[in-house]
């Protein structure tokens, strides 16, 4: 056991390290101005740009993709350096370069490889999810959207849902239902879909947290050219699961460190001194605690599977389920350690206001990227090899479904 | 980086796993129960012949030197077997303590003897109910008077190491001045006993300051312990479940049962990450030892409780009988959550070690 990294990981790492800082600071967000979403696009944009121009986009995308063609592990690192700047990066370049060229790269013709993997990779083109639906979430299969073959063309009528910075995309991915006849996950098929079309109509949603990154999409008679097919009509399901792959091995930064949960109960006056003089506060967060450590180390030993070529698989989603339940609860437990003052702070408290953030943006980690209950059945099936769940869809048409 | 086991470890863990799966199937441990037994020697002469037991003494006093990593898969092997063998009593507390705080004629008159198995060591750290370390024995000039309970396997010890206020004492069990009583152990296969010392001969292990640092130490052990129990455990009430038929399916097939093995799963994973972290802490990061100890002991301890308890539940009505092989774990699982301090003070220490804080109350 050794924290060394190999010699063509460490010379990776300088590498990136030097180039970071000769290129980033310029392209730094400003501390504590609140951008609006078309700037922080376009600032996402350059700085895209910038990682293109200096060899670093797309690390783990194959060189025919115009991807670097490295390994997982210098990704990570690349990811690690980069976090040590405040740079414009958000879903906007991530779901390209995460979901739609791996799937593209698969799925997609050489054409398609063309039309979009070099643009995309330069922050030229930005793009969204569009997955999920009012009635298919884990159910994903379950999906309504449909798409009717007219000439070179398909009309798709339907609505998708939380569909991040869907208002701010050149671009979409698209799974619609094309075959109401056959069993659910038979009758999809996958397309990139043209944000401007006519007939797409965006409405952001209000969240309970008061922010709106999520859209509801509409969709009305939109034309989609054949052309924008990625794979066989009826591959659609199969290109969901390339893009949710990369989707789960995407999921690494950590918000609300217990350190700092300390340091606030330390910072909150009780008696005579603070709340973390209190035995029972001292217990839970040092229970916490412990488990940040381990998720910590957890995810070591997933990297070092990473870094051996070795698929972690189902073990993944063992840390997203472990960290979402502690982020939900220790901010929880935060806001009660404050007292009353965690319900309507004085105006100058930003780290009040940061904790009850976390408590609400939490509710989102336990559902999306795999809710709570999809990721135990997963760990239940494939790490310790239980039966999958009895099912009532199965070999049934997907128009005969309740 | 390479945050995983050596090659050599895992081979050391399989040969220990393979070694104990077959000389302690769950019939020996309830023969050994129905005997009223001490311990299992046999199987700790065989463990001594094999050169288990000098893992951790060094070389010069006739062990085997190796890391506190390795010797962790030794640990990791005998919770999971549930083994009747004082290997923590002996050898990852006095052992180490002598290592640790004694004078190189003592570290030279016991550790070879340790090593070997010929000797047996125990470790006397409480006095009744309360605290984790006891108050009342003290050694005066080399008399140690008093009283330690209880005391895990100190029927078959001949040597105790005894904390007396801030300093290691070192007594031989077999002399007029040392009475050793048998107690009801709720762990059947770890008896423990209440000692009674009259001025007891004893010499004091010089070095002082160690009993924090061994402490740690231990726990990084009996953290590995507790993952192997937990993770036998996990296999027992999931076999079960598969196995066991329920309103014409497997039991193992219902959401219930899934989502509570899941989340033992992901205990069980979450507790040997943080020992493996705390294991290479204790041979090669000394200054991260106490707060990865820490974390160590609670998140093992979470995972075998939940473990232990869930597996128990998961047999039903069987896993309630002395047949089925439930009960073993169940009461191990409070051994080991209990000795060497209770969760409220390993939570203490790791709040005291925790970078940024200003509380010390550990």
């Amino acid at each position: 056991m050794d924290f060394n990294e190999s010699p063509e990981e460490a010379a990776f790492r300088t590498a990136a390290k030097a180039w970071l800082a000769a290129n980033a600071p310029q392209h730094e967000l400003p501390e504590g101005v609140m951008l609006d979403d078309t700037e922080e696009v376009m600032l996402g944009r350059a700085w895209q740009r910038a990682v293109y121009d200096g060899g670093y986009a797309g690390i783990t995308l194959p060189t025919a993709l115009g991807g670097r063609g490295g390994t997982g592990i210098e990704a990570l690192i690349f990811a690690e350096e980069e976090a040590r700047y405040n740079l414009p990066k958000g879903p906007y370049i991530g779901i390209g370069l995460g979901m739609a060229l791996p799937v593209i790269g698969k799925h997609g013709t050489p054409e398609q490889i063309a039309a979009y993997a070099d643009r995309t990779l330069k922050g030229e083109l930005t793009w969204c999810q569009l997955f999920s639906e009012p009635s298919a979430g884990s159910d994903l299969a379950n999906l309504r959207t449909k798409a009717v073959r007219a000439g070179d063309d398909w009309i798709v009528n339907g609505q998708k849902v939380w569909s991040s910075w869907a208002h701010r995309s050149d671009m979409g991915i698209l799974v619609v239902r094309t075959d109401p006849s056959v069993p659910k996950h038979k009758g999809l098929t996958f397309f990139v879909v043209d944000m401007t079309s006519p007939g797409i109509d965006i409405r952001p949603i209000r969240q309970i947290s008061g922010a709106s990154d999520f859209n509801e999409t509409f969709f009305s008679d939109v034309r989609i050219p054949d052309a924008n097919r990625i794979g066989a009509v009826g591959e659609g399901w199969a290109c969901c699961m390339t893009v949710l792959m990369g989707e789960r091995l995407n999921q690494g930064g950590e918000r609300g460190g217990i350190e700092n949960l300390i340091a606030y109960a330390e910072a909150t006056p009780r008696g005579a001194g603070t709340a973390l003089d209190s035995g029972s506060v001292r217990m839970a967060l040092a229970q916490a605690l412990a488990e940040e450590q381990a998720g910590k180390s957890f995810q070591a030993r997933l990297r070092t599977m990473v870094s051996r070529g070795e698929n972690p698989g189902a073990l993944a989603a063992m840390v997203k389920l472990a960290f979402a339940r502690r982020y939900q609860q220790t901010s929880g437990l935060a806001l009660e350690l404050r007292g009353m003052d965690a319900l309507a702070p004085p105006a100058g408290d930003a780290r009040t206001r940061e904790i009850q953030h976390d408590y609400i943006w939490s509710t989102v980690i336990r559902i999306a990227g795999g809710a709570d209950e999809v990721l135990k059945n997963q760990i239940a099936e494939r790490v310790l090899g239980m039966p999958g769940e009895v099912r009532m869809d199965k070999n049934v048409p997907f128009e005969q479904l309740k | 980086m390479n945050f995983d086991l050596s090659d050599e470890q895992k081979m050391l863990a399989e040969q220990a796993r393979g070694l104990l799966a077959e000389r302690v199937p769950f019939d020996r441990l309830r023969k050994l129960i129905d005997a009223n037994a001490e311990w299992d020697e046999p199987l700790w002469r065989e463990l001594g012949e094999m050169g288990f037991l000098g893992a951790n003494i060094p070389e010069e006093f006739g062990g085997l030197g190796l890391s506190e990593l390795d010797l962790a898969m030794i640990s990791q092997e005998l919770g999971r077997v549930n083994a009747a063998v004082p290997f923590a009593s002996s050898l990852v507390l006095a052992a180490d303590a002598i290592r640790l705080a004694g004078s190189d004629v003592q570290k030279a008159e016991w550790l070879p003897r340790l090593a070997t198995g010929e000797v047996v060591g125990c470790f006397a750290y409480a006095e009744g109910p309360g605290d984790l370390l006891g108050r009342g024995v003290r050694q005066e000039g080399a008399k140690l008077n008093g009283t330690k309970t209880p005391v895990a396997d100190a029927g078959v010890a001949t040597l105790a190491v005894v904390q007396a206020g801030e300093a290691l004492a070192l007594v031989r069990l077999d002399q007029p001045g040392v009475a050793r009583t048998r107690l009801d152990s709720f762990d059947q296969l770890r008896p423990h006993y209440r000692l009674d010392f009259a001025d007891a001969d004893a010499e004091l292990l010089p070095r002082g300051g160690q009993i924090e640092t061994l402490f740690d130490r231990a726990v990084v052990q009996a953290a590995f312990e507790a993952v192997g129990a937990a993770e036998a455990c996990l296999t027992m009430a999931r076999d079960y479940a598969m196995e066991r038929q329920m309103f014409g399916r497997p039991l193992a097939g219902y959401q219930a049962i899934k989502h509570k093995l899941a989340d033992v799963a992901v205990a069980v994973e979450m507790a040997r990450s943080n020992a493996f972290y705390a294991g290479w802490a204790a041979g090669d990061a000394s200054g991260e030892l106490p707060g990865a100890a820490a974390a160590a002991r609670l998140t093992a301890i979470t995972a075998f409780e939940m473990a232990a308890r869930e597996n128990l539940q998961v047999h039903g009505g069987i896993g309630y009988t002395f047949e089925a092989n439930c009960h073993f774990y169940y009461r191990r699982e409070r051994t080991l959550a209990i000795a060497l301090g209770n969760r409220e003070h390993w939570a203490e220490r790791l709040i005291a070690h925790t970078p940024g804080s200003q509380t010390k109350a550990a």
